[in-house]
């Protein structure tokens, strides 16, 4: 591996210090499971690396009474396929987490770095849009918060200044009579990459959809929300027939390439199936 | 660029070796302590052959630098059974004949491992599962599954 700096802060007050003072081309490293395979293969040549794994806030969960969840950016996919309060209230988010890599993997893929690395068919990302979840951001001038959906601002790009770092994930509760789900389609059941992800949440009130969230990734350079399948749902009694229908409308939010992992027709196909399927999970669990 | 100095503990016993900053924990294992179980298969993360334990925790060897392992627990395939006391799953890959060209092996063994100390009772597709992220090229999978299975003291070909 090409040589670099280790920096190793022991809190998040050195970390901003220490990355104030780094060079501007320094990575931030949290599971490492895309970063050091790209510092092996000379894609990035940093000549600082700052550790993330000795800050303890960025490693820690938190979900108070009904006030939602804290998830530190260092949280590794394998704690949130598994911690029970994320499995109680946020149940999408645990199974993207469930789906990274292997075990080996998802021991040390962190959910911010999933997110900060901002690959188009992130896994995290479709549940954090469809959980309306605020980043929340540190840097030398203080702390900040964006929304998910604005976080991501083109393939591997984010709103992150050179010298922040994402902090938590803020996710508000979503209340009982919620539920969501997540599914992905890859040819190959694991240790693959999406080739289109769907989260759908959807709250309930007197038998009606009181509110509808659809997120969608590997279908644009972002993660995106499918806003007018939302729409259609909201306000409504939802039936299997709103729920084709909000899938036909979810496509239109798509913007699909054409690679070697799946056509844009493919993909907008897997939009309608997966929006379909999720809606019809997410419908289950806000009534169970 | 200046060596680091890494304590952790290795298979029980406190360790203190110097490290490169970019060494990975894999690197340290193999070349600074001589503990040639886990292997280097793609260096990626695809394939497992590097999987120790960190905490009690499967993860891939070659994906952490040495220094994150600061101040952690890290098992290798030297540390989970001993000549004359072999693991229940050593045992049963010896007795199974499982080993082919043998590399991918340790990774395997210590995967499992992982799986049965939390749950020891796995069914054949939780097997499957928890043994996703390792890559036999001999493609030895059917006998994996069999001693697996022994080692859980469950009935050979035992379906979920």
């Amino acid at each position: 591996m090409r040589r670099f700096e280790l920096v190793l802060p022991g809190s998040l007050d050195e970390c901003v210090k220490a990355l104030a003072q780094a060079p501007a081309d320094s990575k931030l490293l949290a599971g490492g499971t895309d970063l050091l395979p790209q510092l092996k293969n000379g894609l990035l040549k940093p000549a600082c690396v700052i550790d993330l794994s000795g800050i303890p806030r960025l490693r820690s969960i938190e979900a108070g009474n009904g006030q939602g969840l804290r998830v530190g950016s260092a949280v590794t996919a394998r704690t949130l396929e598994l911690d029970r309060a994320v499995r109680a209230n946020y149940l999408s988010l645990a199974e993207s987490g469930a789906l990274v890599g292997s075990v080996q993997v998802r021991n040390l893929a962190t959910l911010g770095g999933n997110i900060c690395n901002a690959a188009p068919s992130a896994d995290m990302a479709p549940p954090l849009l469809a959980l309306d979840a605020e980043a929340v951001i540190t840097g030398p001038k203080g702390e900040r918060r964006v929304p998910i959906a604005a976080f991501f601002t083109g393939v591997r790009r984010t709103v992150l200044a050179p010298d922040e770092l994402l902090v938590e994930l803020a996710i508000p509760n979503p209340g009982s009579h919620s539920g969501g789900s997540y599914l992905r389609h890859t040819p190959r059941r694991e240790l693959d990459i999406a080739v289109v992800g769907v989260a759908s949440q959807l709250t309930l009130a007197n038998g009606r959809c009181a509110k509808a969230r659809i997120a969608l990734a590997a279908v644009a350079p972002v993660p995106v929300r499918a806003t007018a399948a939302e729409q259609a749902l909201e306000g409504q009694a939802v039936t299997p027939d709103l729920i084709k229908r909000a899938a036909d409308l979810a496509v239109e939010a798509a913007r699909p390439i054409s690679d070697q992992r799946g056509s844009a027709d493919f993909r907008r196909h897997l939009v309608r199936v997966l929006t379909r399927r999720t809606l019809t999970t997410a419908l289950a669990r806000a009534g169970a | 660029m200046a060596k680091q100095v890494l304590n952790f503990t290795v298979n029980d016993e406190p360790a203190e070796v110097l490290v490169q900053p970019w060494d990975t924990l894999l690197d340290a294992l193999r070349e600074r302590m001589g503990l040639t179980g886990p292997k280097e298969g793609c260096g990626t993360g695809d394939c497992g052959a590097c999987t120790v334990h960190v905490d009690e925790k499967p993860v891939a060897s070659c994906l952490l630098l040495a220094m994150q392992a600061r101040g952690h627990s890290v098992r290798t395939i030297e540390g989970l059974g001993k000549p004359g006391a072999l693991h229940p799953l050593q045992d049963a890959f010896v007795r199974h004949g499982v080993p082919q060209c043998g590399f991918c092996i340790p990774g395997v063994i210590m995967a499992a491992a992982a799986l049965l100390a939390e749950n020891p009772h796995p069914t054949e597709e939780e097997i499957r599962y928890g043994i996703a992220g390792n890559l036999c090229r001999c493609t030895g999978y059917t006998k994996m599954l069999a001693a697996i299975t022994e080692a859980a003291g469950a009935p050979v070909g035992r379906r979920s």
